[in-house]
């Protein structure tokens, strides 16, 4: 991938971005469009750490609560301005991802798997029993950004939903900035390499370790502002954001967009975002049509719907 | 002083001695190669050498420094480099990108950088490049530079392995099998990449079948057979050490199977 796909991915995004809401029936879409905004950028930081390092993650939900229960809770306890919380929880999540990740990143495969499910299953439970601190199951409410009314007071009125929209879709462009500019790095080449073979990679100099620890944290941040976001976003917040159910949505989005694809990872998220809003019957079926969607494109499209379909395009087929 | 000193290494698997007590030295512009029967225990030395393995006894000095059971990415740092027998390819990434990832050492720099393409990063990433591309025309693959990797030739991804190796600027650079599943041009041109990266000083230690191709090149051969060293010296007089032609006919059915590998 060169500079040319790079800004060429950038602009096509920008682009539907700003193109979507002519299309949208009702107000009520720029909210589930701040939701798939949402969704897609803590997947494009689990395509750093799946697609580009070749780890696993089924407990970035966790950082996720974090980033979201930062911006509940650090208002109310410190005063911090909410936009301070999304960037505390950030450094949180980031810290303590660099200090579970050290030992949990040795292991291989499946244990990987689980351990990295243990820390979410721990995050959630931690935000579900510290019923005093998080209002426990029935959730809290969070603190307004307060930047739409500085923006209506300079004389650009919008609505929630509105600002919401663009507000997501604004930090969205910048996370893919941001991991469009690290594959083609020394640091996204090195995580790639080991993800090829962690051997050849350690004869080459690369300190596989670091390098994994390095896409760990990175996916750790875009997950805890994703979770703040949402938090905001919302104004309320419930441990959910941190359930398990939410690590599993986050790693069905990117298989299915697949793992090695930026944009097709946001196509993922937009799908399975999109997939329960639309048809209401999903809503009750959402973990069904998720277990279901996984193994379809494990079995059908292994590297994921864009990958695939743009192989087919191009006449190479799977 | 000889670059890399190999003292006393032996490993054992489950009670099976794979290599015994193995010595030997190699100084820098030598080519040493290690010949042996199949499972004679070649690529566990390297292993070995490469901290791959920790061996259980023995040491391994590089410039007079112990640098026996050395994390290999360190290694790497202090200028030892190799291939492996069956390949070790980025598959995923184009044949340039594997190049440039020999690089590794001088590319990298702070992370944020790199996160935000800030000039140094791009800088970085630039000088690699060029030096990536010079090294694929050396070995006759600057034409693939932006196929992935996955979809070249078993010969084509064997010179790669020793681009990618050589980028690490390496003093001591370890080639297993080299030359197998290559036909007889690409030999010759291995053969000759071989020789010519000797010549710049860099000290060689080979694993090769090629019978003709190790008596052309090598200074200095070890003959290994169940993980012991059996012989060494110059290429004429351990082709006619006893020990080593009996070690050969004495395993008939491994000399036919290098012949269909
Ligand atoms: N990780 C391991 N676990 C168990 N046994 C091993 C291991 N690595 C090597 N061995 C054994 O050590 C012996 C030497 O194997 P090695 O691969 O070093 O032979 P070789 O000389 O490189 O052979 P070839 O010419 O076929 O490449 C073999 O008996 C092999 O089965
Ligand atoms: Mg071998």
């Amino acid at each position: 991938m060169n500079m040319q796909s790079k800004w060429t991915q950038i602009a096509i995004l920008v682009a539907l971005i700003v193109i979507l809401p002519v299309f949208f029936p009702s107000g009520y879409y720029y909210r589930v469009g701040a939701l798939i905004f949402v969704n897609a950028l803590s997947v494009v930081g689990l395509v750093i750490l799946i697609g580009f390092a070749g780890q696993i993650s089924l407990g970035h939900a966790g950082f996720a609560g974090i980033g979201a229960f930062s911006c509940a809770l650090l208002p109310v306890h410190f005063g911090l301005h909410p936009a301070i919380a999304v960037l505390v929880g950030a450094l949180l999540s980031a810290l303590i991802a660099g200090m579970i990740g050290r030992p949990i990143l040795r292991l291989q495969g499946y244990y990987l798997a689980v351990a990295t499910l243990g820390f979410g299953v721990l995050m959630s439970m931690v935000l579900t029993n510290e019923r005093e601190l998080t209002g426990g199951p029935d959730g809290m409410r969070v603190a307004d950004l307060g930047l739409r009314e500085v923006l209506r007071d300079m004389g650009l009125k919008l609505s929630g939903g509105e600002f919401w929209y663009a507000m997501c879709g604004l930090v969205l462009v910048i996370g893919v900035w941001v991991a469009l500019n690290l594959y083609n790095s020394p640091t996204g080449r090195a995580m790639r390499a080991l993800h090829g073979s962690e051997v050849a990679a350690r004869t080459v100099g690369i300190d596989v370790a670091s390098k994994k620890l390095q896409a760990f944290v990175i996916s750790a941040i875009y997950a805890s502002v994703a979770g703040s976001l949402l938090a905001l976003q919302n104004g309320f917040i419930t441990p959910d954001v941190a359930g398990f159910m939410h690590s599993i949505e986050m790693v069905t989005m990117t298989v299915l967009g697949g793992v090695g694809s930026i944009l097709g990872a946001i196509l993922g998220a937009a799908i399975l975002t999109l997939l329960p809003q639309v048809l209401t019957v999903f809503a009750e079926y959402e973990q069904l049509v998720l277990g279901a969607v996984m193994i379809l494109v494990m079995i059908f499209l292994p590297r994921g719907l864009l990958p695939s379909i743009a192989a087919k395009l191009r006449g190479r087929g799977e | 002083m000889s670059l890399l000193q190999v003292q006393g290494l032996g490993i054992s698997f489950g009670g099976i001695r794979a290599v015994h007590d193995v010595s030997f030295n190699v100084k820098a512009g030598e080519i040493v190669s290690v010949i042996g029967p199949n499972g004679a225990g070649k690529t566990t030395l390297f292993n070995m050498i490469s901290s791959i393995y920790r061996p259980d006894s023995g040491t391994v000095h590089l410039e007079g420094k112990d640098i026996t059971a050395t994390e290999p990415h360190r290694l790497a740092r202090l200028g030892m480099s190799r291939t492996f027998q069956n390949l070790q390819i980025f598959q995923e990434m184009t044949v340039l990108e594997n190049a440039i990832a020999g690089y590794h050492m001088q590319e990298s720099g702070p992370l944020w950088q790199d996160l935000f393409a800030l000039p140094g990063s791009r800088r970085r990433a630039a000088k690699a490049r060029e030096g990536a591309y010079e090294l694929l025309a050396r070995v006759g693959l600057k034409n693939a530079a932006e196929q992935e990797a996955g979809n070249l030739s078993y010969g084509a991804l064997k010179r790669l392995e020793i681009a990618r190796a050589l980028a690490t600027e390496p003093k001591v650079l370890l080639l297993d099998e080299p030359a197998a599943g290559c036909n007889a041009v690409e030999t010759e041109e291995i053969d000759e990449l071989i020789a010519e990266t000797a010549k710049t000083g860099i000290a060689i230690l080979l694993v090769e079948h090629d019978m003709k191709m190790v008596m052309r090149i090598s200074n200095h051969i070890v003959v290994l057979d169940h993980g012991e060293k059996i012989a060494e010296g110059d290429p004429a007089t351990v082709s006619q050490n006893p020990d080593v032609i009996a070690a050969y006919l004495g395993t008939g059915e491994e000399e036919a199977s290098h012949a269909d590998g």
